[in-house]
């Protein structure tokens, strides 16, 4: 299986919540989506952001949005005002989740348009 | 009064500090009914309050004056109606300058409406002596843990009342705090005469107006294959074609830069979303995942089947504190050895520090390294490692603002006894700001009440 960016088969946006963010990720693809509710999970996309979050993952998922939107508790270094940090509302987390490298079934990416 | 089949509603600003011709495009390239202004984000309305404890005259968006005094003429010709948020803590002061605004332009007899109730700021202990406990609905913590450092306490209200200040004839709507989507179910709830137990109808408004909000986020703006974004320069603003069965399209002028699709669409859809099922709003639920989207023309995208439920009992209210001081400060750093040198310029800066006796905890200090891959931290990323030049920023936070003043010392100095290649200190010196302190909490929603009050230029 080729290993490509999460990129390749799914757009990404992200945005502040409190001291947290969330990054949601749209499949492009209906073999994306069921492909990617089983490889991207809470645990995956914790250590892929490790240095950016320091608290829990949690995962929405929506079926008819092909959406699965993570909330990543503390990514903000205090988040509003109290934080130092140069993307204090977590808007490049979206393309952070962009670069993992996934092994995705040629079927899959044959399915979905780049 | 005859209802209308299509109501017109844009979003002109998605936030304080959007391009202003957001709104001047709007009103100039294409038909609208209304023009809708989003300005409040939490810590605005605590840099309001503490304006407004200066000065009796301030506490609004100024930037709303400024957009009606380029507007106006065409709003007024043109009868669109203005729906903003641009009230702040201070409503009436917001309609006084706005009154100004369209007398320097020669417009009078234009009818104002204020919306007033969401600012709790006055009521605070009143409200905790009553029952109302306030509480962090984080972290659960009692507000009576920093109400003395409190600032301002606000109430996220809903769109009826602007709905009422339209019923009653009124050009421009000035609000306080009231939901970003609440601009838009406002006047649709206006409109079409929905009622509060139309809870699918309010969905829809409250979809729709969530997708508009941020302006251009919806129309190509941030968007992940930036490149396909044609005319980004002049890209269009989004608007809302509404109709009384609870259907809309998002489009945009014909002519303008970006894209409607159902891609750019979903993009905004799911920024700043929680739980997609459950998107909870004063005047009610709103499940997202109910939608369905179309492209029926181009820049022209089909929304329907939206489905919502009851509003909860509660309000939320943002409360802002004083929460300590912090400092950042930065320099350019350039090769060769760019990141080596920045290290050191780091280490230099705490340890001079440490000498005189100032030192930080690590979660009370920042070291960045800019263009060394600071915003994708921990991912493997190509020629992080060797830049050409980095920006060193440095930050410390915490309660002792001698300290925090102390720091902003320290950094320029690197410039003649730090290593070579140090420059870029333009801003000069930095200096100790206060921390506003975010408190989100949930109160009773009897306990609030609203109160629109109309006038005329």
């Amino acid at each position: 299986m080729p290993i490509v960016s999460l990129s390749r088969i799914a757009d990404a946006r992200s945005g502040d919540k409190g001291e947290g963010s969330n990054v949601g990720v749209m499949a492009r693809s209906d073999a994306a989506f069921a492909f990617l509710k089983r490889a991207l999970t809470t645990e995956v996309v914790k250590a892929h952001m490790h240095a950016i979050n320091f608290g829990a993952v949690k995962r929405y998922e929506s079926e008819s949005l092909r959406v699965l939107n993570f909330i990543l508790a503390d990514s903000l270094g205090g988040g509003g005002s109290a934080s130092l940090k140069t993307d204090a509302q977590g808007k490049t987390h979206g393309l952070a989740l962009l670069r993992l490298k996934l092994d995705v079934p040629a079927d899959v990416l044959a399915s979905t348009p780049e | 009064m005859a209802r209308k089949d299509k109501v017109l509603v844009a979003n002109g600003q998605g936030f304080w500090g959007d391009s202003l011709l957001g709104p001047i495009r709007l009103c100039r390239e294409g038909p609208i009914d209304y023009l809708t202004l989003d300005y409040l984000a939490e810590v605005t309305m605590s840099i309001l309050q503490k304006q407004y404890l200066r000065d009796p005259s301030k506490g609004f968006a100024t930037d709303f004056v400024k957009m009606i005094d380029r507007t106006a003429p065409e709003l007024v010709k043109k009868g669109i109606k203005v729906v903003a948020n641009a009230g702040g803590v201070n409503p009436m002061a917001c309609k006084d300058a706005t009154i100004a605004a369209l007398h320097r332009q020669g417009f009078k007899g234009v009818k104002i409406a204020v919306v007033e109730g969401d600012n709790i700021y006055g009521q605070l202990d009143g409200l905790l002596a009553g029952g109302e406990e306030l509480k962090n609905m984080d972290t659960g913590a009692a507000l009576s843990s920093v109400r003395s450092k409190v600032t301002s306490a606000n109430v996220y209200l809903g769109a009826f009342p602007t709905a009422e200040a339209l019923d009653r004839g009124a050009q421009i709507v000035i609000t306080g705090r009231g939901t970003d989507p609440g601009l838009v179910l406002g006047p649709l709830i206006h409109e079409f005469g929905w009622k509060p137990s139309d809870y699918d109808l309010i969905a829809a408004g409250t979809i729709a107006g969530h997708i508009v909000e941020c302006g251009a986020q919806c129309t190509g703006g941030n968007y992940v294959d930036w490149r396909a974004v044609k005319n980004m320069a002049m890209v269009g603003y989004p608007i809302v074609e509404a109709s009384a069965d609870g259907s809309f399209v998002i489009t945009k002028h014909a002519g303008t830069g970006g894209m409607v699709t159902p891609r750019s669409i979903l993009h905004q859809l799911v920024y700043e979303m929680g739980d997609p099922k459950n998107y909870i709003g004063p005047d009610g639920t709103a499940d997202f995942t109910s939608i369905k989207m179309e492209q029926e023309g181009p820049d022209r995208v089909r929304i329907t089947g939206a489905k919502g439920g009851p509003p909860t009992p509660t309000y939320k209210v943002s409360i802002s504190y004083e929460d300590g001081w912090k400092a950042l400060g930065q320099l350019t750093i350039s090769g060769p050895d760019a990141l080596e040198k920045a290290r050191l310029c780091a280490e230099i800066v705490w340890k001079r520090l440490e000498y005189d006796g100032c030192t930080f905890k690590e979660h009370e200090k920042l070291v960045e390294f800019v263009g060394a891959n600071v915003c994708h931290a921990g991912i493997d990323v190509p020629h992080a490692s060797e830049p050409s030049e980095v920006v060193l920023r440095l930050g410390v936070k915490g309660a002792d603002k001698a300290r925090i003043e102390r720091f902003g010392y320290e950094l320029v100095p690197l410039v003649t006894s730090g290593p070579p290649g140090v420059t870029g200190f333009a801003g000069g010196r930095p200096h100790a700001t206060e921390i506003i302190g975010f408190w989100p909490a949930l109160m009773r929603k009897d306990k609030v009440t609203t109160k629109v009050t109309l006038f005329e230029s």
